[in-house]
């Protein structure tokens, strides 16, 4: 007879299987037997987060910056339902993470137990798939399906609920099966004849763009690389989502920067102006697409993406291809190479006009912002922590609001995976256990929250896990006391009415750093930041940066809602320029 | 400018009704996969009818009545292909002529023989079924489409009708074909 394992011995069995290193969790009563199995795995690290939501965030951050699924462990209950912001969070951005729970015993579900929640009814709408293990016969092969679900097709979150009493009985494990499948399933796939369409409609295009977004993330280090190729055999501009940046580098001269609600004047407009767009591997969210009637309206779309789902959801496309991007982008290339391989020069000429067009927009230089002597622009903070960053392959992470659009706009990207960012949900509180997921993943590398005050006290306890596990990540603060984006947002459309966006009472960061065991800094002027900036980048321990900025800076540009592409708010340089008066003026 | 940080909602398409089939593994908490994906999604269930029709798989075979947009339509039938427990959809729209739509209604009857049987002649037509039987009520079985349901149990009102039951709308395509 083969050999009996323990619910709890199983689930190690499928986690070494899977080639799991790290799992980030918190313990309670109905995971103990779990917990109790730890020892026996020397080759899985638990990571001890402080609340189960930064075991959350730290498992996306862990998988959005090395491509592995993420791997949570949490209690019943409150571990549970603690998760549930973090598991909502990966559906929204497509981020593979696997969430075990625990869960009371078998004969107690149902009786309003200690500790008992509906876990699988609570996260049914967050998570791509999730599953009650009822008999232990099943637990191997359902951990293994969890992790073929969240890892193939677009990835997500899964959550596997174990009784406690199935983690002490016993079965025999089997091994997961070879062959992948996506989500289980096999989706039709793309054919030649859509690579041939995409690329007639790319030799008839006077003005094109590549939209991309995090599906070129999502689908390897080799789709980016390939997207290069892509872009230097078509000469065509290219604007990429905010989960997109670093699939493409930020200072190439193709690249025309973010687009979307504080994307740049040159993209927006590009998309607004362009006769084909194409998509690879975005959704056309509502804060890329603005007023949905008038997005782009004269434009060819095509759309790439993994998911067919995501196909004509929100934007009527005129040719879809289902697929792998990286497979899409691969096999365009090779068409291109064996039907035009003179593609780039010959349409040069036809589309010397549009990249004109182009440049004149890059004139309006729609980033740029009236800097300061007395007080630290929020945007300059920004910029010198890249130039004083850009050699170090550095990992940034970051919060909601505000300074994450910032940081989008100002910290250039040359590598995929090196930015982690809540864009879909926008949770507050994000970056500080991401950063520590990242740096799990990668402990030699420099990683950098870019945060706001307000989101960074969300989750600031995994300080304390940070220090634990000697994680020497960066939370570089810019401290302007207001909720920054929810300030803003009153300002330009509930009349400066500055409802409850004020934090009258913050922690002093210095102190709470040394609280923490780790290292506080502050700057407080800009002569000083560069100093203080080297500072906190020769400090080989956790720091937290408090970067006294300017209060009252808002994010611009910016499409306000309601609006298409093309009518853009721009920031004060442009306005002084432009003397807009009276009405006008209260809008900006 | 909008007072939203959300945009304002855009032109309405013009609404179809149609008859979504759905084949899942008949496991638990599938229903509410698939039903929570309309209410979640903000899709319209008008009636639902469930049950297992392959015993040795474990098929159960889903039939839910919806209304919507084109793309709304398109959306509710890739969203449901990408629930894991979910094997294959079909799609038809309501004035199909190809597709074959029946709902059951149980009718209880209450007062006199003359009024109950009135009742039962007029229920004739919809392959009426006499189940019960006292010498104060009837209970009929009918089946028939969703809005001859409708108008029967209007006009049953005043011959004795006190109770309804009635399924969602089941679905079969004509001839010899089978969805694949």
């Amino acid at each position: 007879m083969a050999k009996l394992s323990t619910g709890a011995e199983i689930v190690f069995k499928c986690l070494e299987d899977q080639n799991v290193e790290f799992i980030f969790g918190y313990p309670g009563g109905a995971v103990l037997p779990i917990y109790d199995e730890l020892k026996n795995h020397s080759s899985i690290k638990h990571i001890l987060v402080r609340h189960e939501q930064g075991a959350g965030h730290a498992a996306e951050g862990y998988a959005r910056s090395s491509g592995k699924p993420g791997v949570v462990l949490v209690t019943s209950g409150p571990g549970a339902t603690n998760v549930v912001t973090a598991l909502t969070d990966a559906y929204m951005d497509s981020i593979p993470l696997v969430c075990i729970s625990g869960q009371v015993p078998t004969h107690l579900i149902g009786t309003d137990a200690f500790q008992e929640c509906d876990t699988t009814g609570i996260t049914r709408p967050c998570t791509k798939h999730n599953w009650l293990v009822k008999d232990i016969k099943d637990l191997s092969k359902i951990i293994h399906e969890a992790f073929e679900v969240a890892t193939t097709g677009r990835p997500g979150p899964v959550l596997v609920d174990i009784p406690k009493d199935i983690q002490f009985q016993k079965a025999t494990y089997t091994k997961p099966k070879k062959d992948k499948k996506l989500n289980g399933k096999h989706h039709k796939r793309f054919n030649q004849k859509d690579i041939d369409e995409l690329i007639r409609l790319m030799s008839k295009s006077n003005k094109p763009i590549f939209y991309t977004g995090g599906g070129v993330i999502n689908s390897g280090p080799k789709a980016s690389m390939l997207l290069r190729e892509l872009v230097q055999a078509t000469g065509f501009p290219i604007t990429s989502t905010l989960q997109g940046l670093g699939s493409f580098p930020g200072d190439d001269n193709s690249f025309l920067g973010m687009l979307g609600m504080h994307g740049t004047y040159e993209a927006n407009n590009a998309m607004h102006d362009c006769d084909l767009m194409i998509n690879i591997g975005a959704r056309f969210d509502d804060r890329i697409t603005g007023k949905i009637d008038e997005f782009s309206p004269k434009s060819k779309k095509v759309h790439i993406d993994i998911d067919p789902s995501s196909i004509n959801k929100n934007v009527k496309v005129d040719l879809p291809i289902v697929g792998d991007v990286q497979d899409v982008i691969s096999s365009t290339i090779k068409t291109i190479k064996k039907t035009k391989p003179n593609f780039a020069n010959s349409n040069k000429q036809k589309i010397s006009k549009w990249w004109e067009t182009i440049q004149k927009w890059r004139e309006k230089k729609s980033l740029d912002y009236v800097n300061s002597t007395e007080t630290i622009k929020p945007q300059y903070a920004v910029q010198r922590l890249y130039e004083l960053t850009k050699n170090k392959d550095t990992y940034i992470t970051t919060e909601v609001g505000q300074h994450q659009m910032w940081a989008a706009q100002h910290y250039k990207f040359d590598k995929p995976n090196r930015w982690m960012t809540s864009g879909g949900l926008g949770t507050m509180g994000y970056g500080l256990p991401a950063a520590v997921g990242v740096q799990i993943a990668h402990p030699k590398k420099l990683v950098i929250d870019i945060a706001g005050e307000a989101s960074v006290l969300m989750t600031m306890q995994e300080m304390s896990t940070a220090v634990q596990y000697n994680l020497p990540i960066k939370i570089f603060i810019l401290n302007n006391e207001y909720m920054g984006m929810v300030r803003q947002w009153q300002e330009l459309l509930h009349d400066k009415n500055y409802s409850e966006s004020y934090t009258a009472a913050l922690p002093d960061f210095v102190k709470l750093a040394e609280a923490y065991g780790c290292v506080g800094i502050r700057a407080t002027n800009p002569s000083e930041l560069d100093d203080k900036i080297i500072e906190m980048l020769n400090t080989d321990r956790p720091v937290i940066f408090d970067c006294l900025v300017d209060k009252q800076e808002n994010c611009f540009p910016m499409i306000p809602s309601g609006k298409p592409h093309n009518q853009m708010l721009l920031g004060p340089k442009d306005q002084e320029q432009n003397k807009i008066t009276g009405k006008g003026k209260t809008l900006v | 400018m909008s007072r939203s940080a959300y945009s304002t909602p855009g032109k309405k398409g013009k609404f179809d009704k149609h008859i979504i089939v759905v084949w899942v593994d008949n496991e638990a908490g599938v229903l509410a996969r698939v039903v929570g994906l309309f209410s979640g999604r903000g899709y319209n269930i008008e009636s639902l009818a469930v049950a297992e029709v392959d015993a040795k798989l474990n098929i159960s075979r889903i039939t839910i009545v919806t209304t919507g947009t084109p793309q709304v339509i398109e959306q509710i039938k890739l969203q449901l292909k990408k629930l894991v427990p979910v094997h294959k959809v079909a799609d038809f729209k309501r004035e199909d002529k190809n597709v074959i739509f029946k709902e059951m209604a149980l009718f209880k009857l209450v007062g006199n023989i003359s009024k109950r049987n009135k009742a039962l002649k007029a229920c004739k037509k919809y392959n009426a079924v006499l189940l019960d039987k006292t010498n104060k009520s009837y209970v009929v079985q009918v089946t028939a489409l969703r809005r001859e349901i409708d108008t029967m149990s209007k006009n049953l009102k005043k011959l004795g009708l006190v109770s309804i039951s009635r399924t969602g709308a089941v679905a079969m395509t004509r001839g010899a074909e089978v969805f694949k």
